[in-house]
């Protein structure tokens, strides 16, 4: 089980937290053309990397809050952890 | 039966207390501490099962998580528990076991009868053997292998025990209470750290109950209790014994069981069975020492031959001879601790080692003692059948290939000692590559992985000095590095023999004309052979030829076996060990209970049952409930006999004629707040927001950004910048989240808040004809006539002195309004309704006839929007804006969403108007068809409808708006039924929705 650094809360077991998936993905702007290939890519289309991934969790059974957690995904090493309005690196 | 191989004055069980336990329908005697296997060699016991493969007579190998012989099956209060260890196992009063693997019984098994075949169970048996036909695996093969193999039988009845976990936290996490694990723990300890100190065995000191050295000029049994005591009484230490660390997981976390109330007859109801911990420590020392390794020999695996140590440890800690007439075979000085052991219990033994001339201080002894000793000797095999009788030895040449002077020698037990073997599997666990030592010829870890150090044994430190400098050593570096605290304890002096180097060799080779079978894994019945053909025909990789030849895959992991594998696997390559590698341990380090792992999650403790402040009215007044996720909801009010078709037929018929209140406190509440909360809903629905006045509800429906509607519910403008979100019960939690989702990280810049209000409101839906004059008496200072409160208004309302929200908003398609209160009025509320109500024969309704109503008046629910449905496909394409972007709105103009024939829903209505159809039918054109039946679609939802009296259904079918008036089939293969049907609307009722805004 990982030890997430929730950045509102501390070191909190993993069970308190969801899953949330890439966090690089960025949201098409609203009311923007936007053509079929690159809203499929942002719908469907991740990327499964082997090492550093900096993905979304969200911690449900504590502050609520979306975080963004830097984890290999190899090893679970977990480098940094951001708010969710923090700049990443 | 007496116990005959009891010694009396040596042992640590309570000679005052004697239990009696049954083991294969007898009785049998034995004392307070003793486990099944002490007792049963204290009785002369020595066959107890049966192997896997060959059915071969097994008896005690080991004494401890390493045993691979002695499984039992345990049977108390009805229950079973299987693949217990006897080497584990305390007895206690009225303890009943017995053998496994074997029929009829364990000393006449038929299965036996393969040890007789045994060339036609060669490596890789089971997947050369049942290969072809395919059809036969299921109807042959299968069964006859499951009735061959397996050990314990399961129980398959409910485990009444119970189960808890635990989580813990602490600086150092130490495993195993030998005397690495002791004298670590006390320096940590001393040096402020909050140390927990986890030993599975009953009794702590590890090696050191066994081992005749001194510490601090005390015996070692006195330092580790001196240690064990002081440990206990301090607050920042905590002491389990009964407990395995059983895994190394990421991040620091093990996990570990302790083993209750196994030891104990069952008497406290609540005293758990065992507990398992989920420790998260800064830091980690392994200490859990090593094992034994087997010598091989002919028929090493007969009951009697087992581990020197383990003799040694029923002599001194059980008081237990495992023979009177013992040969000790050994490449190493540890088999002479045990020679002298029983020769001071005036028992002489016959040493065999396989050295040539070795010298060191303990072997002096052992001549001192007059302990016949032959040097360059062998077991060359063991003789008779349930129990050693005898053994052949000989003479071995300096190359160690040669027998010379074979002789039978009557012996009652062969104890065998190949040297020691770490057990690094908790570090490996841990990520830690371990590296092969030529001194020790066994695996230590490298460097640390996680924050984890192996100590002692374990990490192939075999002298009880090291061993303690080491980790008194460690022991303060740890703590240090943790607390900064610099109290360091001064290291006591340690006596002990020294030993000289142990014998590489290991596997005693067959003489001339001879088929011995020479076993490695004891519990796989893996022998020589099989790893020799397993080579022969080509497998290389230590993995595969694990796997073919099931080396080291049964319940013990292979903890006794494993090495020997590897060396045998390197010997006829002429590789190295290191060079072959090793198979990867992984958790759990000994089995754990499926019952340990689940703990209080069971039934409807897996997850917290929710109930309305209404609850108990509910079931005052004979209501059925169901399941709705977490919530518990009155399915229907049984009046008499009713059935559940009957009730909820009634129930339904009353709220068209006259008015029924349903509780809908389930629904979840979402309070929306802030200066940009219309601006956020007009992108979160698919209609528009912008315009919806204060004191107004509208419906609304969100979707995913794959276009996929997600919920649906109605929202209410409580004021300027407060809005009331409802959402259906089961997807509470995830609306919830998804909003949290777009405010946090894609919108930050929209002042909105939110937060569930699920608890804090108690409601009721009051539905039909009547509902606005039962209103009238309830509010009567309050307009609520249908211009003072019209279809989709919202007031607030004094409901006799509590402060209440009134939503005209309908889910039966009748006159409805919602009365909301705070929670705590709930039952004042209902009650309210209740009395009021019964001159307007008022009735309370149920889920089931809450889906009826919905269902006849074609409003969807989460049987149509399952997951799959776009706005279209339920009908909803009216509140869709075409004008603003919204969450997912881009998806709904992909191709396949946008295609002519895409599935719609209908209603459907059997033409015999008697036959209800089954949910899940498909709907086909020709029921006859070539199967698979080209499918039109599914019947999501099934009703009977009180309006016309007769079954209606909800389908998502294909093309569904024009389908409407044709005739087809509704299909069940499940239900085996076909009913002839006509596709109708979904609405089926009151189509203009005239009744909710009369
Ligand atoms: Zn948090």
């Amino acid at each position: 089980m990982l030890y997430i650094f929730c950045p509102h809360c501390g070191l909190r077991s993993q069970n308190e937290f969801a899953y949330g998936g890439d966090a690089t993905v960025k949201r098409p702007e609203l009311n923007k053309e936007i053509s079929d290939q690159d809203w499929d890519n942002f719908v469907y289309l991740r990327k499964s990397p082997r090492g550093k991934h900096l993905e979304l969790w969200h911690h449900i059974s504590g502050c609520r809050q979306w975080i963004k957690v830097e984890r290999d995904t190899s090893t679970h090493e977990i480098f940094k952890t951001y708010k969710a309005d923090e700049l990443t690196e | 039966m007496s116990q005959d191989f009891r010694l009396n004055n040596i042992g640590m069980v309570n000679r005052n207390k004697k239990i009696s336990f049954i083991f294969n329908g007898k009785k049998y005697f034995g004392y307070e501490g003793d486990t099944i296997a002490s007792a049963l060699i204290a009785n002369g016991v020595h066959l107890v099962g049966r192997s896997f493969k060959y059915h071969r007579p097994r008896g005690f190998f080991g004494v401890g998580v390493d045993e691979p012989y002695a499984i039992l099956q345990l049977e108390r209060n009805n229950e079973r528990d299987p693949n217990i260890r006897a080497t584990e196992q305390e007895i206690f009063e009225g303890l009943e076991v017995k053998s496994v693997n074997c029929w009829p019984s364990v000393n006449f098994d038929i299965g036996a009868i393969n040890n007789f075949l045994k060339m036609f169970f060669p490596a890789g048996f089971y997947y050369k053997t049942f290969m072809w036909p395919p059809s036969f695996w299921y109807k042959i093969y299968e069964p006859f292998i499951r009735m061959a193999a397996g050990f314990g039988e399961a129980s398959i009845k409910h485990d009444k025990e119970r189960y808890e976990h635990k989580y813990e936290y602490c600086d150092l996490l130490i495993t195993g209470s030998g005397p690495s694990g002791l004298a670590s723990a006390y320096a940590a300890a001393k040096n402020g750290a909050r140390v927990i100190l986890a030993e599975d065995k009953p009794r702590y000191g590890g090696s050191l109950l066994t081992s005749d050295v001194n510490i601090g000029n005390q015996t070692g049994i006195e330092w580790s209790e001196k240690i064990i005591t002081e440990l206990k009484s301090m607050s920042n230490v905590i002491v389990k014994n009964r407990s395995q660390v059983f895994g190394y997981y990421d991040h620091n976390m093990l996990v570990m069981s302790e083993r209750i109330s196994d030891h104990l007859p069952k008497t406290q109801k609540y005293l758990p069975k065992q507990r398992l911990w989920y420790i998260r420590a800064k830091e980690v020392l392994i200490s859990s020492g090593s094992i034994e390794r087997p010598l091989v020999f002919g028929n090493n695996d007969t009951p009697g031959v087992m581990l020197s140590s383990a003799a040694k440890e029923y002599m001194k800690v059980y008081g237990v001879l495992v023979g009177k007439k013992p040969l000790i075979f050994t490449n190493n000085d540890s088999g002479y601790e045990t020679a002298i052991e029983f020769k001071k219990n005036g028992v002489n033994p016959l040493i065999l080692d396989t050295r040539k001339e070795p010298s060191s201080d303990i072997i002096t002894e052992a001549k001192n003692l007059g302990i016949e000793i032959k040097f360059s000797y062998v077991v060359v095999a063991a003789k008779g059948y349930k129990k050693v009788k005898s053994a052949d030895i000989a003479k071995i040449s300096d190359n160690k290939k040669d027998l010379s002077n074979i002789e039978n020698i009557e012996c009652d037990c062969i104890c065998v000692s190949g040297f020691w073997t770490p057990s690094i599997h908790l570090a490996s666990q841990s990520g830690n590559k371990s590296e092969f030592n030529e001194k020790i010829d066994a695996f230590i870890p490298k460097k640390s992985k996680q924050k984890e150090n192996t100590i002692g044994s374990a990490n192939g430190k075999f002298t009880l000095e090291e061993t303690i400098n080491e980790a008194f050593d460690k022991g303060y570096e740890v703590s240090n590095k943790i607390t900064e605290n610099n109290n360091k304890v001064s290291i006591p002096t340690v006596v002990e023999k020294k030993s000289t180097q142990h014998d590489k060799f290991w596997c005693v080779p067959l003489p001339k004309g001879k088929s011995y079978k020479r076993f490695l894994d004891f519990q796989n019945d893996v022998a020589v052979t099989d790893i020799e053909l397993a080579l022969r025909e080509g497998f290389r990789s230590i993995e595969h030829v694990k796997r073919y030849t099931t080396l080291g895959m049964a319940t013990d992991q292979g903890k006794t076996s494993n090495l020997n594998g590897l060396q045998l696997v390197s010997d006829i390559e002429n590789k190295v060990v290191p060079q072959v590698g090793h198979t990867t341990f992984r958790p759990p380090y000994t089995p754990v209970s499926i019952g340990a792992i689940v703990g209080r999650e069971v039934g409807k403790h897996s997850k917290p049952t929710r109930k309305s402040p209404m609850h108990e009215w509910h079931e005052k007044n004979k209501a059925v409930f169901v399941d709705a996720g977490v919530w518990l909801r009155p399915r229907y009010y049984k009046q008499g006999n009713e059935t559940l078709f009957e009730a909820s037929k009634r129930e339904a018929k009353n709220v068209r004629k006259n008015v029924g209140v349903c509780d809908v406190t389930t629904l979840g509440k979402i309070d929306v707040k802030g200066p940009d909360a219309a601006e956020f809903l007009n992108r979160v629905y698919t209609n528009a927001w912008l315009k919806l006045p204060v004191g107004k509800a509208r419906y609304g429906v969100m979707l995913r950004e794959d276009g996929i509607v997600m919920d649906d519910g109605t929202t209410t403008r409580i004021s300027e910048n407060h809005y009331h979100m409802t959402t259906t019960t089961a997807q509470a939690a995830n609306v919830l989240s998804h909003l949290e989702y777009y405010l946090q990280l894609v919108w930050p810049e929209l002042n909105v808040n939110v937060v569930s209000t699920t608890e804090q409101w108690a409601g009721a839906a009051i539905a039909g004809p009547n509902s606005r004059a039962l209103l009238m008496k309830l509010f009567p200072n309050t307009d609520v006539s249908n211009e003072g409160l019209p279809f989709m208004g919202y007031k607030e309302a004094d409901l006799f002195g509590i402060p209440s929200k009134i939503y005209r908003i309908s889910f039966s398609g009748e006159l409805a309004y919602e009365v909301n209160v705070e929670s705590d009025y709930g039952n004042f509320m209902w009650e309210k309704i209740i009395e009021v109500g019964k001159e307007f024969q008022i009735q309370p309704y149920g889920t089931e006839a809450l889906s009826t109503l919905r269902i006849e008046m074609g409003h969807v629910a989460g049987s149509e929007l399952d997951g799959r449905t776009i706005p279209h496909d339920a009908s909803l394409e009216g509140l869709v804006s075409k004008k603003k972007d919204f969450i997912g709105k881009r998806s709904l103009s992909r191709s396949a969403f946008t295609k002519p024939d895409r599935e719609k829903i209908v209603g459907v209505v059997p033409l015999d108007k008697t036959t209800s159809i089954p949910e899940g039918s498909y709907i086909v054109k020709d029921p006859k068809a070539k199967l698979p039946n080209p499918k039109l679609g599914h019947v999501s939802a099934s009703c009977w409808s009180v309006e016309y009296d007769n079954p209606f259904s909800l389908a998502i079918i294909k093309d569904g708006k024009n389908m409407i008036g044709q005739k087809l089939f509704a299909m069940s293969p499940l239900k085996n039924k076909t009913i002839p049907v006509e596709i109708v609307s979904s609405h089926y009722v009151d189509p203009e929705g005239k009744r909710v805004r009369g």
